[in-house]
């Protein structure tokens, strides 16, 4: 009988803190950080994923102020805004996004050679 | 008196005939000296703060588990409480056995109940002594390496790359459609079923990549084995190993945003 009542639950969410970090998080989107090529040496940076609460024109000032390199914001039709600079930028743009608070480490996910 | 300031500062031993230096609380060795009713008193006052695992090993020792010890009575009393200060003393006393025993284990100064990790541990070092291939946590180390060549001066061709697949029991369109999301261009098998890219690439941008998509793709994250299969089951792909059984989804591979770059059309 004493099993029993040691484990009836005593008013405790055992999901409360996934949930927290759920809600904090943004249900697990990730920000994708993606290459292309351009002729000769030339690339491109891709940055798509981040959360629309965000002024992507001021990101992207930031950005381009920081890293000295040009960029543009495209309207995708499915996939939202995304951020395009010039240059591989990939390193720089992950350092930047976790130093200004606007993503986690974690929800980076860098792609390409 | 000695005996007083003594009975002061150790309540645990209330009685004491005579000031043994001995005596004090870490050093409890020299039992043999003690008059007939210390054993007693000790032992009542111990068993009050015995652990059930200590409680239960006390009764083992009268059975002498280890041979070290040579008065019997003296021996239960000094396991019964503090019991890692009474044993280090004692083998301290036989350090002969101590050292004979190769691999010292953390729990052989003690009485006390192992624990988990420690368990665990001597499991895989026993395996890994007598087995090594059984406990191997070693990542498939043959992974021949990718040839490039460049076609032209705007293409890339990769000339391992149905061997690769087969090497990983892979379809090779899963492992194309992976290769070409990342690196973020367009590609197709030419007719001798090798990869045609678009771009120029160096050898070890290919191997980066390939590197990723084993990590995620092939190796069971149990066991660490390279003979998975990959399913797809209802809309959803899993990742199936071989070796250990174990099941995984995986997502799907999805292409991301690919930019504009090139010539638009001209005019309109």
């Amino acid at each position: 009988m004493s099993e029993l009542d040691a484990q009836i639950p005593t008013a405790f969410d055992p999901f409360a803190e996934a949930n927290a970090e759920d809600s904090g998080a943004g249900t697990k989107e990730y920000v994708h950080i993606r290459i292309q090529q351009r002729n000769g040496r030339k690339s491109l940076t891709t940055v798509q994923g981040l959360k629309k609460e965000f002024s992507y024109n001021k990101i992207l000032k930031d950005l381009k102020k920081e890293f000295c390199c040009n960029g543009t914001v495209v309207q995708d039709p499915e996939l939202g805004q995304v951020i395009q600079l010039q240059g591989d930028q990939r390193k720089n743009v992950s350092t930047f996004l976790v130093q200004a608070g606007i993503v986690k480490k974690e929800h980076i996910k860098i792609h390409g050679f | 008196m000695a005996d007083e300031t003594l009975d002061d500062k150790k309540e645990e031993v209330p009685e004491i005939a005579s000031f043994d230096p001995t005596k004090k609380k870490k050093k409890k060795k020299v039992a043999i000296i003690d008059p007939a009713d210390d054993p007693v008193d000790n032992l009542a006052e111990k068993t009050e703060n015995l652990s059930v695992s200590d409680g239960f090993e006390t009764s083992f020792a009268g059975l002498k588990k280890k041979k070290k010890k040579p008065v019997e009575t003296s021996n239960f009393t000094d396991e019964g409480g503090d019991a890692a200060e009474d044993l280090d003393d004692h083998s301290g006393e036989d350090e002969g056995e101590g050292d004979a025993l190769a691999p010292h284990y953390p729990w052989e100064g003690s009485d006390r109940d192992y624990l988990y990790e420690e368990l665990i541990g001597r499991v895989f070092d026993i395996l890994r002594e007598n087995n090594p291939d059984l406990a191997g946590d070693r990542r498939r180390t043959v992974i021949r390496p990718p040839q490039v060549l460049r076609e032209g001066t705007k293409k890339t061709v990769f000339v391992n790359f149905m061997d690769l697949c087969k090497t990983m029991h892979r379809q090779p369109d899963h492992v194309m459609a992976f290769l070409l999301a990342e690196l973020g261009t367009s590609g197709s098998l030419d007719g001798q079923q090798r990869l045609v890219v678009k771009g120029r690439f160096a050898p070890k941008n290919f191997e980066g990549i390939l590197r990723r998509y084993i990590n995620e793709y092939v190796i069971c994250i149990g066991c660490k084995c390279s003979e998975t299969i990959l399913t797809k089951e209802n809309r959803l792909f899993f990742l199936r190993c071989e070796k250990c059984g174990c099941e995984r989804s995986v997502a799907p591979i999805k292409a991301g945003f690919v930019a504009r770059v090139g010539r638009r059309n001209a005019g309109a």
